[in-house]
């Protein structure tokens, strides 16, 4: 057991650092540039010296490095620490791209990868509809080969930022009589900016718009823009690669949530003093900082194992349920320390000067957390029988 | 960075479970909870055997000369076998002595310990929760009087680490003149607890060294983290095996989407704890600066879970989980036991913010 890394890691991490000195911030002319310009021309250095976007190959505007847990990790820390700009956030790049690269064609990766590396191709999901939610194979959106394209009808909902998207991932039922049902599904991409789909932004519980509703009606799209066969659409979107992000994702969120809530501590007063003084505070940060500290140590762990070509074993199948619970736990924390901002609505653009209402957002949306991208109920039917071996339902 | 048992520790972990589904099955250990005298020498003769005794002890007399991790591997064992047997009164008296004992306590005592030879056990507690160094009062010298509580195998010890005011420490022979020995009516019968009253006792202190009490300390609460963490995965274990075999309205009640969340919530509470007592571990040898405060929040933590995880456990199982034939109504005492020995989790978790820095 050791918790440092090797000198070759270590090498590893001064040649990091070296890069991040000379290229974050820019500097002179470049340092005027916008601010999305500037981060674009920095990833593309990284991506050139094979900082990012490592288990994509070069032709499609990747870095191509071999998979190195350690690495990634390396990286990861070193970017954080001096805020560099790392890989674009979204499910273009983390769920697309790993998707198309396992089943995609040919020209669909070059086509399609190149360009949402590079921000340019911004993605939608469109999985859940009204009726099919949890119950996913349930989905009822048609997709219909006629004269060489799919003809698209029906509806989908809770896309995340759909209205600035150019493109959409979808899951859509072409085999009506296939059984079981999730034999009739296949997974498509669908260009947005066309007459036959509508888009409408719905209002969140935060009062931002972040999800719309997305109608199909008589949509088109070219009959090779299906990534795998009529049919395997369940297949493909479960289909993720070898992620160098893995399990270390989610902990480090909760770890930075954490240090934020104890600064939130620091900040605020209850009966006139800091209330990071407060023994009852001290008594429940104390207390979540046990549940965030396993978190963090148990990707350590699952982290050594999978370089160990090792299994994790049941702790793998928990990852989301336990970050998704430490966020009702700080939401919680924050509540009590945010007074009576509690009452405040919570800012929609991030700016500097937000008070402590900018919590609210945390507060409300560690229930997106909850529910999005499986949500806790799900979770805990998966653990119990794909982890602890209990009899399905 | 490689948080990852070698394959030694893992051989190390088998080895000594092996050893106790063999020697101390269930009926072996519901058999000695029963006895009067809940103890069974040949259980700790066998791990002395498989050189548990003199793990930490170094080469240099006659031990392994291993780790603090090494220990709480073995700990998170016992843990999850409930085994009734005094490796944390062996483990600190052992520490103590390596790291504050003279070169004549150590060339007497540590070959002994490693051997088997003796059973050592702490004498900390007066009473009103005092476990921690700075709440001793039993003053120091070479003639003890007072009271010491909660003496885990204290009637079956032989050699006795007493703690004195100001975090000293002396070791007192079982037979000395002067000690009377009281079993207490402890609830966890796999580590009985008796009560020491000392009246003008011929002690041989130790010399002592910086932060020796705080080391004993933190190796305690280690070392009870890691028996916590094996006792509640043993815990949830078992109510997951029971709800496959269980059947009711016709179906194992484990098919229940209503037990089987439950059994998820006590699952997720648990197996996520596992790299912090690994993580407390290996900062009591290697990384200094975080070795209090993982010490403290690996006790609270699992201490607290532990507990919680074995009532809940109990539920699961229903009627029979009630009863005293069951295997969770040992580990329920025992985690109780963890529970409160050298400290509440509250207490813990205090001193972990503090130790935070914030
Ligand atoms: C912030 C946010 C962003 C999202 N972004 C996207 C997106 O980009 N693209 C997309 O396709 N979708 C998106 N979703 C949708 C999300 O995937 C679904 O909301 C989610 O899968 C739940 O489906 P549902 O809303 O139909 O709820 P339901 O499935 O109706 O669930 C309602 C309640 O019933 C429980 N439940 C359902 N089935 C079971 C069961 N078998 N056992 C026990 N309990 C059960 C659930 O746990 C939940 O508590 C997003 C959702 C949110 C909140």
């Amino acid at each position: 057991m050791d918790l440092k890394y090797s000198a070759e890691y270590e090498a590893f991490r001064e040649e990091v650092k070296a890069f991040l000195e000379n290229n974050w911030p820019l500097k002179g002319e470049e340092a005027k540039l916008r601010r999305h310009q500037q981060q674009a021309l920095f990833r593309q250095r990284a991506v050139e010296v094979g900082y990012l976007y490592r288990s994509v190959p070069r032709q499609f505007g990747g870095s191509e490095q071999p998979a190195d847990v350690l690495k990634g990790q390396i990286i990861r820390e070193e970017f954080g620490r001096v805020r560099a700009p790392v890989e674009l956030p979204g499910v273009g790049t983390a769920m697309l791209v790993p998707t198309l690269l396992q089943c995609g064609s040919d020209w669909q990766k070059e086509y399609f990868i190149p360009k949402t590396l590079s921000g340019e191709y911004l993605w939608a999901q469109g999985y859940s509809e009204p009726n099919a939610g949890s119950d996913l194979a349930s989905v009822k959106t048609r997709a219909e080969l006629k004269d060489g394209k799919w003809l698209i009808n029906g509806q989908k909902i809770w896309s995340t930022l759909a209205q600035y998207a150019r493109f959409m991932f979808v899951m859509v039922r072409s085999e009506p009589n296939a059984e079981p049902r999730h034999a009739g599904l296949s997974y498509i991409l669908v260009d947005l900016k066309q007459p036959g789909v509508t888009i409408r932004p719905l209002k969140q519980i935060t009062g931002g718009e972040e999800f719309c509703e997305v109608f199909f009606d008589n949509a088109e799209t070219p009959e090779d823009w299906i990534v795998g066969k009529p049919g395997e659409g369940w297949a493909v979107s479960k289909a993720t690669l070898s992620h160098e992000r893995s399990a270390l994702g989610g902990a480090s969120g909760s770890v930075s949530l954490f240090e934020k809530l104890v600064a939130l501590a620091k900040s605020v007063e209850i009966n006139g003093e800091p209330a990071i003084v407060d023994p009852t505070i001290r008594r429940r940060l104390a207390v979540l900082d046990g549940y965030v500290s396993s978190h963090l140590y148990s990707s350590y762990r699952q982290l050594s194992m999978s370089v160990n070509q090792q299994d994790p074993g049941l702790v793998t199948s928990m990852n989301k349920l336990i970050s998704t619970n430490i966020g009702h736990d700080v939401a919680r924390l924050a509540r009590d320390l945010i007074g009576d901002d509690l009452m405040l609505s919570p800012p929609q653009d991030r700016k500097k000067e937000d008070g402590n209402e900018k919590w609210i957002n945390q507060f409300i949306g560690s229930l997106g957390i909850a529910i999005a991208g499986g949500t806790s109920n799900i979770q805990r039917n998966v653990i119990a029988e794909r982890g602890l071996g209990l009899p399905r339902e | 960075m490689n948080f990852l048992l070698s394959q030694e520790q893992v051989e190390i972990q088998r080895a000594i479970a092996g050893f106790l589904s063999k020697s101390c099955p269930s009926t072996t250990l519901h058999e000695i909870y029963d006895r009067e005298e809940p103890y069974e020498p040949s259980i700790w003769q066998g791990l002395i055997e498989l050189g548990v005794g003199a793990l930490i002890v170094p080469e240099a007399f006659g031990g392994l000369g291993m780790e603090m991790i090494d220990l709480a591997l073995i700990s998170e064992v016992l843990g999850a076998n409930a085994a009734p047997v005094p490796l944390l009164g062996h483990a600190l008296v052992t520490l103590a002595i390596m790291h504050g004992g003279s070169d004549d306590q150590k060339a007497n005592w540590l070959p002994k310990l490693a051997a088997g030879e003796v059973v050592a056990t702490v004498a900390f507690d007066e009473g009103g929760q005092t476990w921690l160094p700075e709440q001793w009062r039993l003053s120091s010298s070479t003639r003890l009087s007072g009271r010491k509580r909660f003496v885990p195998h204290g009637m079956q010890a032989n050699l006795i680490l007493v703690g004195l005011s100001g975090g000293g420490f002396a070791l007192v022979d079982a037979s000395a003149e002067g000690l009377s020995r009281c079993a207490q009516d402890g609830i966890d019968r796999t580590r009985p607890v008796a009560e020491f009253v000392f009246d003008q006792v011929v002690a041989d202190p130790l010399p002592g060294a910086e932060g020796l009490a705080e080391k004993v300390r933190d190796a305690a609460l280690v070392l009870l983290a890691a028996d916590s963490f094996g006792g509640a995965s043993r815990a949830v274990e078992s109510a997951v095996s029971y709800a496959t075999i269980r059947e009711q309205f016709g179906q194992p009640i484990g098919r229940f989407q209503g037990l089987k969340h439950q059994l998820v919530n006590t699952a997720v509470e648990v197996e996520p704890s596992r790299g912090l007592y690994w993580f407390a571990a290996h900062a009591f040898d290697h990384i200094a600066g975080k070795a209090e405060h993982a010490a403290a929040l690996a006790k609270a933590h699992l201490c607290d879970r532990y507990l919680q995880t074995a009532r809940d456990t109990v539920e699961a199982h229903g009627g029979i989980g009630y009863t005293w034939e069951c295997d969770v109504q040992i580990y329920v005492k025992r985690a109780m036991f963890n529970f409160a020995f050298m400290g509440q989790p509250a207490v813990h978790f205090d001193r972990a913010a503090d130790l935070a820095g914030w």
